[in-house]
């Protein structure tokens, strides 16, 4: 019996059209969901959550964020040192924002305080920024999906 | 003069894939390592000049003045809520007791001059502070709504950390 040997000179390719759809379709879905507002995070805090805590609908024009971290470590702009020594950031903030025409009692402090901090120490920060000269603040906090209170009772039985 | 047409007819023209697929990878690549899973934050606003206006006279507040007292003990837990006169056991409770104080029904307007002022121990966790202050600045409907009810929160002046006892 003769065999006959088949010789296929042509190059063989893979079909890529499938693979080429899922990459693109890879990339349009991290693209819209990529975060560019990472810049107001900070690796120090972790923010406590309430089930109010709502995106706001309008954006905030004038605003300073500072982050707070348990152990007291203060976070503005570029500038990271104990928020007891955080008064002469906040004058040059305050003299910055005079000097472009804004008013420093419109601005908005946001406030980013870990969910560990100490509360006596947020309430210091607030009184370091009010004695600079600022009137408003915004406790953030993250969005809680769960519906409910976290914090049940202090009191057993209660 | 004769015209060569330099295309023969049936020859196929490919496209090079390598250097598009190389790029569509290094994106793709690119976006999954920056990938990260934020979840969404919102704001609670307070206004406190360091010098507090002065409160209206009694006859034209809609409500009587307001204050919340949280204890805890040394390691930041809260102990305690003190509203007023009573004693809520929980947030949730506290939530209904300022429902009550301020009602759902009394219109957005009657609520907007509402007023509460919030103190706490030193040592208090800022999570049971921020707890406290989405119990008294809104309450959830069971469709999701959410029902505003003090909108003016205010922070009592702070107190200096109990000093630690000399041996």
């Amino acid at each position: 019996m003769k065999i006959v040997k088949k010789h296929d000179s042509g190059i063989l390719e893979g079909d890529l059209t499938p693979m080429i759809d899922m990459t693109f379709q890879l990339i349009a879905f991290f693209m819209v969901l990529i975060n560019f507002t990472q810049s107001e995070s900070n690796d120090k805090v972790q923010l406590p959550d309430s089930e109010l805590a709502k995106p706001p609908e309008t954006v905030l024009e004038n605003y300073r964020i500072i982050h707070l971290g348990k152990d007291g470590t203060a976070v503005m702009g570029t500038k990271e040192e104990n928020y007891k020594g955080l008064r002469t950031t906040l004058d040059l903030q305050y003299r910055q924002i005079q000097f472009s025409g804004e008013e420093p009692a419109d601005t908005t402090i946001v406030i980013r305080a870990h969910k560990d901090a100490k509360g006596g120490m947020v309430q210091e920060l607030i009184q370091i920024c009010q004695e600079a000269g600022f009137e408003s603040f915004a406790l953030r906090a993250e969005e809680n999906v769960n519906n409910g209170f976290k914090y049940i009772s202090p009191v057993p039985g209660g | 003069m004769q015209i060569r047409n330099a295309n023969k007819a049936g020859e196929k023209i490919e496209l090079q894939m390598t250097p598009m697929i190389d790029i569509v990878f290094q994106l793709l690549v690119f976006f999954i390592m920056t990938f990260k899973i934020v979840s969404m934050e919102g704001d609670f606003n307070i206004r406190m000049p360091a010098a507090a206006p002065q409160a209206a006279p009694p006859e034209q507040m809609e409500f009587p003045p307001m204050n919340l007292y949280l204890s805890a003990d040394a390691e930041g837990t809260l102990t305690g809520i003190q509203l007023n006169e009573s004693q809520p056991t929980s947030f949730q409770a506290l939530n209904q007791e300022i429902q009550k104080l301020v009602g759902t029904d009394s219109g957005p307007g009657a609520r907007e001059s509402a007023e509460i002022e919030i103190g706490f121990d030193y040592d208090l966790r800022y999570e049971f502070v921020i707890g406290a202050v989405t119990a008294v600045s809104g309450t959830k409907t069971t469709t999701g709504d959410v029902v505003k009810l003090i909108e003016k929160i205010r922070f009592n002046t702070p107190e200096a950390p109990e000093a630690p006892e000399a041996q």
